[in-house]
């Protein structure tokens, strides 16, 4: 077989590409690695070199000092416990509503099934923004509380798309007429045969909200005002960036040698809270990655 | 009784004229659909349709005693004043300043996607994808935490390191001149993995007999990608060009918000950030409420144009 000698047709040029290809992804690997590294070793580092800026690969003169100070603040302890409230009550009350609306959304045979399609669609693209919501919830009593973190956004429009999606391609019509012929109510065909079969939807939905809950600033800085009910990313917020004090006690009733302490260590602090915030999320990530991956792809299946 | 004899159903009833009947049966036996669509459809009523509702007051003078309905009408007022005020064009050269810089790198995660789906090392693609995953699940008070800290010029590596390499240390968050590659950059670093999730499933699904015929022909991977890949994956594009482009004036409060600070207020203040400081911390709900609908205009307005350029050039289009 004759093959023509061409330049682009020659196996250098793919030679070419993989080595190219092979060194892009390796930059792109150290470049999304590096920043979490120096997180990791800063956290974990003397605060004499994280306060010159020196720690910049591996730790340097390991210590867990920063660690113990940021567990001893009662504001983080306060918020980690608050955020981990909103986060389990929040998917709870998310994935039933949204799981419960994507499953009759699948249901093409329900009446009137197009017009309600168009009614979930319209609040993804239009919304009446920051200032009306904040009215309506004023209204609704939900400002000030803590039902608000938890009300506010329950219902993603886009995780209903995915749900509804995998509805349609998971529990065929013909299984439910075939249930509801031998007199299955609708409730118990979801309860006992859809449910069951939709581990895997329930996860994504689970990871998706809880990530958002977890991670979500806005809605607490918006409807709350009293500080005890701050979830643990406000509090953050406050420390990170309005550079607060790290400390519990007033200062005023502090020994001078336990201030000297703290102040050396804010820096070392900011790196440890970063990790101690993150840690649920990074020691699950490698477990659960494929699910987050999986609903992108659910998902994107119709556009 | 309860008896699984399909006979015992009584078939459709058609009556004849009207079909009022068979609508009605539809409906009965959607009820149940219906219940479990009720949880949702309240929140939707309470809290997004309600707004929308509520969105006349960007033609009212807002107080809180006299509560939506009850607050007179001052038509334009709002908006005129929006539209005079010197802040107006500066807040939406800012806004369009940094979305034209993140379209600008709209084609990398496309790139992403290619490079790994051509990579040779299944394990060298399984820990890309692994690491740049995972910046994504960051929180944006971490994310701004860490560009701080960072870019901080006492204690940030970025600044050791430029040192290291013989140049002055930079305050680079008080420039605002930096603003915009801060916010686009770190949103790169933070989104490029995951935004080419979307890609690596589309590029799965491109036929691969495309591939061994192209092969066979003795085509470079430089043509394959052009040639197959590419038109391959030109639908989940155009789809997501149209969402970027539709959503142009809407950069993110969130992480804008966070990286404010008195040095760079003059590049960073945005539309979305802008509509929180005049509604929620100075109470001005009527003014706020405007500018804010202002933005959803002009989003509206761009993504039906985006939808039809696109249904019209390629026939690919979200609606």
């Amino acid at each position: 077989m004759k093959t023509k000698k061409h330049f682009w047709n020659n196996a250098p040029v793919d030679t070419a590409f993989h080595l190219m290809n092979y060194f892009i992804l390796i930059v792109i690997l150290l470049v999304c690695a590096y920043p979490l590294l120096v997180i990791i070793s800063s956290s974990v580092s003397d605060a004499d070199y994280v306060n010159r800026g020196l720690v910049t690969f591996l730790p340097k003169g390991f210590q867990v000092k920063a660690f113990e100070l940021v567990l001893r603040d009662s504001r983080i302890l306060s918020g980690y416990l608050n955020t981990i409230f909103y986060a389990t009550v929040g998917t709870l009350l998310r994935v039933t509503v949204t799981v419960m609306a994507g499953f009759a959304l699948s249901r093409r045979d329900m009446f009137g099934h197009k017009w309600i399609i168009w009614f979930f669609l319209v609040p993804m693209y239009i919304s009446g923004g920051l200032i009306p919501t904040y009215i309506q919830a004023t209204s609704l009593h939900l400002t000030g509380t803590r039902a608000a973190i938890i009300i506010m956004g329950c219902v993603s429009i886009w995780n209903l798309i995915v749900c509804r999606t995998f509805f349609q391609n998971s529990i065929p019509n013909e299984l439910w007429e075939a249930a509801s012929i031998d007199g299955c109510s609708l409730y118990r065909f979801f309860v006992s045969v859809v449910v069951p079969n939709s581990s895997a939807i329930i996860a994504i939905m689970v990871l998706y909200y809880a990530v958002d809950l977890w991670n979500d600033y806005f809605s607490a800085l918006i409807y709350l005002q009293d500080s005890s009910q701050y979830p643990l990313q406000l509090v953050m917020r406050n420390i990170l960036l309005s550079s607060q004090m790290m400390s519990a006690t007033p200062q005023s009733a502090m020994d001078p040698t336990a201030m000297a302490e703290l102040t050396k260590q804010a820096d070392s602090m900011k790196y440890a809270l970063i990790i101690i915030s993150s840690l649920p999320v990074l020691i699950l990530y490698p477990f659960v990655q494929k699910f987050f991956v999986k609903g992108v792809m659910i998902g994107s299946v119709k556009g | 009784m309860r008896n699984s004899s399909v006979s015992l159903r009584s078939p459709p009833a058609l009556s004849g004229g009207l079909n009022t009947p068979t609508h009605l049966k539809r409906f009965r036996s959607s009820i149940p659909l219906y219940i479990f669509l009720l949880p949702a459809v309240v929140y939707l009523l309470l809290l997004s349709y309600q707004p929308m509702y509520g969105v006349q007051i960007a033609f009212r003078d807002y107080s809180l005693g006299a509560g939506i309905t009850g607050s007179p009408w001052v038509g334009l007022k709002h908006f005129i004043t929006f539209f005079e005020s010197p802040r107006f064009l500066h807040l939406v050269q800012n806004t369009l300043t940094i979305t034209a810089l993140s379209l600008l790198t709209f084609p990398l995660p496309i790139l992403l996607a290619i490079g790994i789906n051509y990579c040779t090392s299944r394990r060298l693609a399984k820990v890309v994808q692994m690491i740049s995953y995972a910046p994504h699940f960051i929180s944006t008070v971490v994310l701004v935490g860490m560009l701080t800290i960072f870019l901080s010029p006492s204690i940030g590596f970025v600044n050791t390191l430029l040192e290291m390499a013989g140049f002055d240390r930079v305050n680079f968050l008080m420039i605002p001149e930096n603003f915009k590659f801060i916010y686009v950059g770190s949103d790169l670093w933070q989104h490029l993995g995951w935004n080419s999730v979307l890609y690596i499933g589309a590029l799965a699904s491109v036929s691969p007999e495309l591939h061994e015929a192209a092969t066979v022909d003795g085509a470079s991977i430089w043509k394959r990608i052009w040639h197959i890949d590419l038109p391959g994956i030109s639908p989940t594009i155009i789809i997501m060009l149209i969402m970027n482009l539709g959503f142009m004036m809407s950069v993110g409060f969130q992480k804008a918000f966070l990286l404010q600070n008195s040095g760079n207020i003059v590049s960073s203040e945005i539309i979305s950030t802008y509509v929180y400081k005049i509604g929620l911390v100075q109470s001005n709900f009527s003014y706020s409420t405007a500018i804010d609908l202002f933005n959803t205009a002009i989003n509206i307005v761009l993504l039906l144009t985006a939808n039809a350029i696109c249904r019209k050039t390629t026939e690919t289009s979200l609606f």
